[in-house]
């Protein structure tokens, strides 16, 4: 037995040394969600279960999501419609009593791509500010017709008759077997996504965001690699949908509102964008803060979004990004910090001033993060540092008097 | 030597009043390296983006390889053998050097359609790639950045890229823009072996450039060709003179 477990501990330490940082990195995150099911009889119970299915959940849909924007450069402004559509898809499923895997998996699914290819088709064609708008239109009218599905319950939601069954199993009706599925799950997304990206697909998915008259001149016809992805990511998102609508046995027009796309985006960005575990990272920290702050407070939101500005002033490359300054030596010194909080003013330079130098840093060693960097960026962070910590001290004079 | 590889015919484009390409004939023949030259503004660039399939002509026909390319996209034509450089570099900044010849080699051989392999550790794509890079002596900068290249290094990645399309037709559009002393010298090298194993058309400004390696001279000015023919005849020629060497004639 200690020559077997030895032998275990070798292997694993073998193979976590063959990967690099960040993979190290993901494994450990996953390697500390499969303890959740183990910590919950002592922290919270089955509610922090919950929690973490749903955080689970959102880190896939949040994954596919990054494939659209950090691969594709395509940002979708509609992406909960899969949620919705895909949790629809088996919960219709379910209540014309076809809740078993093997059709209701099937229908979330392949409604999902088919509603990914039908808008897909028309939305990819337009880049920018107009594929967000037009995401966006697509995604309200999903919410829309969801809302007017008198039979499915409408505005009120439908609630699933039953968890999926799994060969005429209430196979996932135990809490914990359902997260580690959802773990598994999330866990094949990641997988499946990072080798897509670096696959010959990935490359042209990538080419034609970095320049697409290049791609062009060599031969490469935007269109059909950008609606690809777009039915991939669409369809991931649909798996997400279809495990969320398990999870809470019910699915309501809420979950395709486009302030459902808006949290979505916000967890690429909390979590950054130049990784993939990067919107794991951000789906749990969101899911995580919502839960803390909302028992702070109702107005939980007030305190989210100042906190949203200042990762995406302090830490460009979003929490996943600010984890690998700091492991380059780059992150942001103590003293500056301190400078920072005494005289805001002289702070806020010397501190873009060292964004300035790391942005070049960054750039040099091929640093994605920085590439997008452009002075005028700078210029409006820097009055926006200087307006926030102008109101501190304002509010603290204020409170002193 | 006498089959033309491309012909346009009465090709004219007009941006509004301005007319850029005004009734052009033109055959480049297969093997040759064919140079246009012309003051600013003559249309030159224009004329090798309607060649590439950048932008479409007004009226008039490209016959390139037999068939009638008029109405074929950009990428259409570069995978019937178009190649070409721009004016102002455009390599993929996120890609490293051998990636971005890389991409080029997968758009010509087989689909792209493939989600799960590595397409890094496809020799079959990158060892034509690193090939191409030799050839312009980039070999050495494989593993950098295309946005960290200087930009002699950036010229002479695209040519690289172009290359590695094993194209029919090398359309270089002011291949020596930019460049200093050393590295026109350099590139004029690189040209000069590329010479009769691919047909070019060259725009540049350079003259030492054209008339070291061109077969034929076409003279564009305010979208007209005033002059065809060999270097020296070009050179020689009165109307070139008067309108383009600024010499009264």
């Amino acid at each position: 037995m200690p020559a077997a477990a030895r032998r275990i501990t070798d292997v694993t330490a073998a193979a976590l040394r063959a990967l690099d940082f960040d993979q190290r990195m993901t494994a450990g995150l996953f390697a500390l969600m499969a303890m959740l099911p183990l910590l919950s009889p002592v922290l919270g119970g089955s509610y922090l279960l919950l929690i973490g299915e749903r955080a689970l959940i959102f880190a896939i849909a949040a994954i596919s999501l990054q494939l659209l924007i950090s691969a594709g450069g395509l940002v979708s402004f509609g992406h909960a419609a899969f949620i919705g559509i895909g949790a629809y898809g088996g919960g219709i499923a379910a209540s014309h009593g076809l809740g078993t895997l093997s059709v209701a998996l099937p229908a979330a699914l392949g409604v999902s791509a088919l509603f990914a290819l039908a808008t897909g088709a028309i939305a990819v064609r337009t880049r920018g500010v107009y594929f967000i708008m037009i995401t966006l239109a697509f995604g309200q009218m999903a919410f829309f017709v969801a809302t007017s599905l008198a039979p499915y319950g409408g505005d009120d939601g439908l609630t699933w008759p039953t968890r999926t069954l799994i060969f005429g199993t209430r196979l996932l009706k135990s809490e914990t077997t359902f997260f580690y599925v959802i773990l598994v799950l999330l866990l094949a997304t990641y997988l499946v996504v990072s080798r897509l990206i670096y696959s010959r697909f990935g490359r042209v998915l990538r080419g034609l965001k970095d320049d697409e008259t290049r791609m062009q001149a060599i031969g490469f016809t935007p269109y059909p690699y950008r609606l690809t992805a777009y039915v991939i990511a669409g369809t991931i998102c649909g798996l997400a949908g279809f495990l969320l609508g398990n999870q809470a046995e019910f699915v309501s027009p809420a979950y395709m509102h486009w302030q459902r796309s808006g949290e979505l985006i916000i967890m690429v960005l909390l979590g950054g964008t130049g990784t993939l575990h990067g919107p794991i990272i951000g789906a749990l920290v969101f899911l995580v803060l919502e839960e803390v702050l909302s028992r702070l407070t109702e107005h939980w939101k007030v305190i989210l979004g100042p906190l949203l500005v200042l990762v995406v002033l302090f830490a460009r490359g979003g929490i996943a990004g600010a984890i690998d300054a700091w492991r380059r030596g780059k992150a942001m010194p103590a003293q500056l910090w301190a400078q920072l909080l005494q005289r805001p003013r002289q702070g806020a330079a010397a501190a873009t001033d060292i964004w300035r130098q790391r942005a070049s840093l960054m750039r040099c060693a091929g640093g994605q993060a920085a590439t997008y960097w452009k002075p005028y960026k700078m210029a409006v962070g820097r009055l926006l540092v200087r307006l926030l910590l102008g109101a501190a001290a304002t509010i603290n004079r204020w409170r002193r008097r | 030597m006498t089959k033309p590889l491309l012909r346009l015919e009465q090709l004219s484009k007009s941006f509004g009043a301005l007319k850029v390409t005004d009734d052009v004939d033109l055959e480049i023949l297969a093997g040759e390296t064919h140079a246009v030259i012309g003051p600013n503004g003559a249309g030159k660039s224009t004329l090798i983006h309607q060649i590439s399939g950048t932008l479409a002509p007004d009226i008039g026909r490209i016959t390139f390889d037999g068939l009638d390319v008029t109405d074929l996209s950009m990428p259409a034509r570069a995978h019937r053998g178009v190649a070409r450089s721009f004016q102002i570099t455009h390599v993929l900044s996120t890609f490293t050097a051998l990636e971005n010849v890389a991409l080029a080699v997968q758009a010509r051989s087989g689909s792209s359609f493939h989600f799960w392999q590595s397409a890094a550790e496809e020799e079959a794509l990158t060892v034509p790639a690193m090939q191409a890079l030799q050839v312009v002596d980039l070999a050495g900068r494989a593993h950098t950045l295309g946005g960290s290249l200087s930009h002699g290094e950036k010229r002479r990645l695209e040519l690289a890229i172009a290359l590695a399309q094993a194209p029919k037709l090398l359309l270089l559009d002011e291949p020596m823009a930019g460049a200093g002393v050393m590295e026109t010298r350099r590139l004029i090298e690189t040209l000069k072996g590329l010479k009769r194993r691919y047909t070019i058309v060259l725009v540049e400004h350079d003259m030492q450039a054209v008339f070291a390696l061109a077969d034929r001279i076409s003279v564009l000015v305010e979208g007209r060709i005033i002059a065809t023919g060999p270097p020296q005849a070009v050179r020689e020629n009165a109307a070139v003179r008067a309108a383009y060497l600024g010499e009264s004639a």
